[in-house]
């Protein structure tokens, strides 16, 4: 800790005085480990991981968890949150964590997913989980690009967009359009709680924070599928720096993909809103 | 009137200088410094730690959690 | 004795699968093998032993649910016929990678693509080298009866937790579909959450209590060292199984000249036609590969020394007879190892199989089998 940089300056009180125990009001939960995360400097990845972790230590479900980490850039979340964690092959997390959640069905299960892994190449296995209400809860970041492989494009990615694969952007004739599964996803019964979020903000990942609380709650009480969408960024696929990149997704991905609630129910009910 | 006043203590060899706090903080207390950390990074820091309030958002957006939050009250 | 029942092979699969105590079975349908499911839907063992029955989205999801619930260190299984396990092999090579416990049924029928609904040995390539990407091996067991159909159930799970690896049933259509007569195992109890906790609580994805570390199911190395310390180990583990569990069946092999080779549906046909040969004045046995991996080297090489030749007899255009071939070259023996086969969903007759062995062997028929073996 470096603390002479941060003396608090005369006629106020001395930083010693403030830095005490009894002041504490945010740090690293002990549900995250020591591994220094591998994503990018201002990645939305490391927000998330941090949200999960905190609700996991929160609600004492340490022991409940198994988390499924995605083939993505968050291949490795295994390493950061201190459950345990299963690794499943590209878009194929939702029938692994079906398969762990239908033979352990006291245990809390989750998917960790990018839009690669969700929306295109696992888009069977995640309608359908949801569609049998499958008792987990589905994290969904959302970066509008294929992160890992060196940014190409995701069935998300915006008309127009530039990613590795779409040099001239994204030409609709080409390749469809932008896809807002999560709204899909909403229209099934399986699912309970459907709602899409973004943490490029602390409002935004406070708000997030609550939405993965219902979520998980949701899951604990056996309601049926919670998904939770979270528009992410990936700075380095966009070209971006971190905080540039904060500005165009709010700008260009939160108008197509609306922040907020799409379904806040119990599986079997239909209550779209 | 007692005042809130904060500060905040960065973990500075896990700050990977993405500036993000920066941008978060409502009061412009922290700025990367022009020094950098062992990995490279030009870390955040208390530029101006008087006006820290311990609001906890710098701590909040860190995707890296590299920043711990006090808060108090000023006598 | 157990309770004696006349049942269809696929259906003693499903009875078979409940009573040793199995937690889950996850599949999709496909002929000739959709009587495992129906038949474990009828029997709603959620209600009796507690075992889960799901019918998935399709076989990749079906491998993958597997992948998870094995992952929990519970004993779970999927069935399908040679599509449906093309479609499983990227699943197939996580579990191997990641070293997870499973039972996997293949109720072969003739291809390749769409082929046939009709019986076929096709796919032993698929599952004794590979199938998926990767250096990896299953345990494979062939039954050639409705009662191995019972038996390899529980010795299938045995053996998969023995070495934390996928073990196949490689079974074909006819005998998925015959009716025979078959003794049922007893039931086994399914572990409870304690057992599993005990017996696999070292690596099983059960939850994590504070008094250990996390476990984590993965098979992803970056480090290159890593990875290929992994696959020593995995390779370690395939040798243990050439020295501890292979099986197989001699017949009538002690004073034979010539030697058939055959797994399964073909391996009945052959004892068949063993009897054929010797009413002929042929001295001719059976070898039954029973595990065809590991396979039966050893004793093929043994028989190599005293035989003059070996017909591998498949219902495919030959593929075991590769393994034949290596095992007698790696005895340094001159016995020659021909292939007669059947494709398309045709099962061969024994006859036909003894006029293959006539017809390929006729110069040793005509002057005399007593080379330089
Ligand atoms: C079967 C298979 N196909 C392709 C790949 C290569 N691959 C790895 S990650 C990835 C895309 C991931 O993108 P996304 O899910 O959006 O995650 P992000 O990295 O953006 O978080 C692809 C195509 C793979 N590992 N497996
Ligand atoms: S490539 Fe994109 S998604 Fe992956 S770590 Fe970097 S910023 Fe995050
Ligand atoms: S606690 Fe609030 S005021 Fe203080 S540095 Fe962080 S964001 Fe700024
Ligand atoms: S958000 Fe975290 S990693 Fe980024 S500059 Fe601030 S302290 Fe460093
Ligand atoms: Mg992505």
């Amino acid at each position: 800790m470096e603390l002479k940089e941060v003396t608090k300056t005369e006629g106020t009180m001395d930083i010693q005085d403030i830095l005490k125990p009894e002041n504490l009001v945010y740090q690293k939960t002990k549900l995250l480990t020591d591994t220094p995360m591998h994503y990018c400097p201002g990645c939305s990845h490391g927000v998330v991981h941090k949200i999960l972790a905190e609700l996991i230590d929160e609600m004492g479900i340490q022991e409940r968890s198994v988390g499924v980490a995605p083939v993505g850039c968050a291949v490795f979340a295994y390493n950061y949150i201190d459950i345990d964690w299963q690794e499943a092959a590209h878009g194929r997390a939702p029938a692994v964590a079906t398969g762990i959640a239908r033979v352990n069905p006291d245990a809390f299960v989750f998917t960790y997913q990018g839009d690669g892994d969700l929306a295109s190449i696992g888009a069977a296995e995640i309608m359908h989980a949801c569609n049998r209400g499958e008792n987990i809860l589905v994290v969904f970041i959302n970066n509008g690009i294929y992160g890992m492989t060196g940014g190409q494009m995701a069935p998300t990615t915006l008309e127009g967009m530039v990613t590795a694969t779409t040099p001239y952007g994204r030409n609709t004739d080409l390749n469809g359009y932008p896809m807002r599964i999560t709204n899909l996803i909403a229209q099934l019964p399986g699912t309970s709680y459907v709602t899409r979020q973004a943490v490029h903000t602390a409002g935004g990942v406070r708000k997030c924070k609550r939405a993965l609380k219902k979520a998980i709650q949701n899951v604990l009480d056996k309601k049926g599928t919670s998904f939770v969408e979270v528009v992410s960024t990936c700075n380095s696929g966009w070209k971006l720096s971190p905080v540039a990149a904060n500005k165009w997704m709010e700008e260009n991905m939160i108008p197509y993909y609306p922040l907020g609630d799409m379904k806040d129910s119990v599986k079997g009910e239909h209550s779209e809103n | 009137m007692a005042r809130v006043i904060g500060a905040v203590v960065v973990d500075k060899e896990e700050c990977k200088g993405c500036s993000v706090c920066v941008d978060a903080c409502p009061h412009d207390v922290l700025a990367l410094h022009f020094e950098v950390n062992s990995k490279g990074y030009h870390y955040s820091y208390m530029k101006s730690p008087e006006a820290c309030v311990g609001c906890a958002n710098c701590g909040v957006v860190c995707p890296d959690t590299c920043i711990t939050v006090y808060r108090t009250k000023a006598s | 004795m157990g309770e004696i029942k006349l049942m269809k092979g696929n259906e003693v699969l499903a009875e078979a699968a409940i009573r040793c105590g199995c937690d889950g079975y996850f599949g999709y349908p496909i002929t000739p093998q959709s009587e495992v499911m129906e038949t474990l839907m009828v029997r709603e063992p959620w209600k009796e032993t507690g075992m889960v029955v799901l019918q998935a989205e399709s076989e990749v999801a079906s491998i993958n649910m597997v992948y998870g619930a094995a992952a929990t260190g519970k004993k779970v299984m999927t069935s399908s016929s040679s599509p449906g396990i093309s479609l499983m092999a990227e699943g197939i090579s996580y579990l191997a990678g990641a070293e997870l416990p499973c039972l996997l049924v293949n109720v072969q029928r003739g291809g390749p693509g769409l082929g046939t609904i009709q019986p076929s040995q096709a796919d032993y390539f698929q599952a004794v080298k590979g199938g998926g990407h990767g250096d990896y091996k299953l345990i494979v067991l062939a039954p050639s009866s409705v009662q191995e159909m019972n038996d390899f159930v529980d010795l299938g799970f045995e053996l998969a937790f023995k070495y934390r690896n996928p073990a196949m049933i490689l079974a074909d259509g006819a005998i998925g579909q015959m009716m025979e007569k078959v003794e049922l195992a007893d039931y086994k109890p399914r572990w409870t959450k304690e057992e599993v906790a005990e017996k696999n609580g070292d690596w099983a994805t059960t939850g994590k209590p504070a008094s250990r570390k996390k476990n984590v199911i993965t098979s992803l190395e970056m480090a290159s060292n890593d990875m290929e310390v992994r696959n020593i180990n995995l390779q370690a583990k395939y040798r243990k199984m050439e020295e501890e569990d292979v099986r197989y069946e001699a017949i009538q092999c002690d004073d034979a000249e010539f030697i058939l080779v055959a797994f399964g549906t073909a391996a009945r046909v052959c004892q068949k036609a063993v009897e054929v040969a010797r009413e002929k004045g042929l001295k001719v046995g059976l070898l039954r590969p029973v595990t065809l991996f590991p396979f039966p080297k050893k004793i093929i090489k043994e028989l190599a020394r005293k035989t003059a030749g070996f017909l591998s007899v498949e219902m495919s255009a030959g593929q075991m007879v590769e393994d034949i071939k290596l095992a007698v070259y790696d005895a340094g023996s001159n016995a020659r190892v021909d292939h007669f086969g059947r494709m398309g969903g045709i099962i061969p007759t024994p006859t036909e199989v003894v006029e293959a062995l006539e017809d390929k062997f006729s110069w040793e028929l005509s002057y005399g089998v007593k080379r330089s073996y």
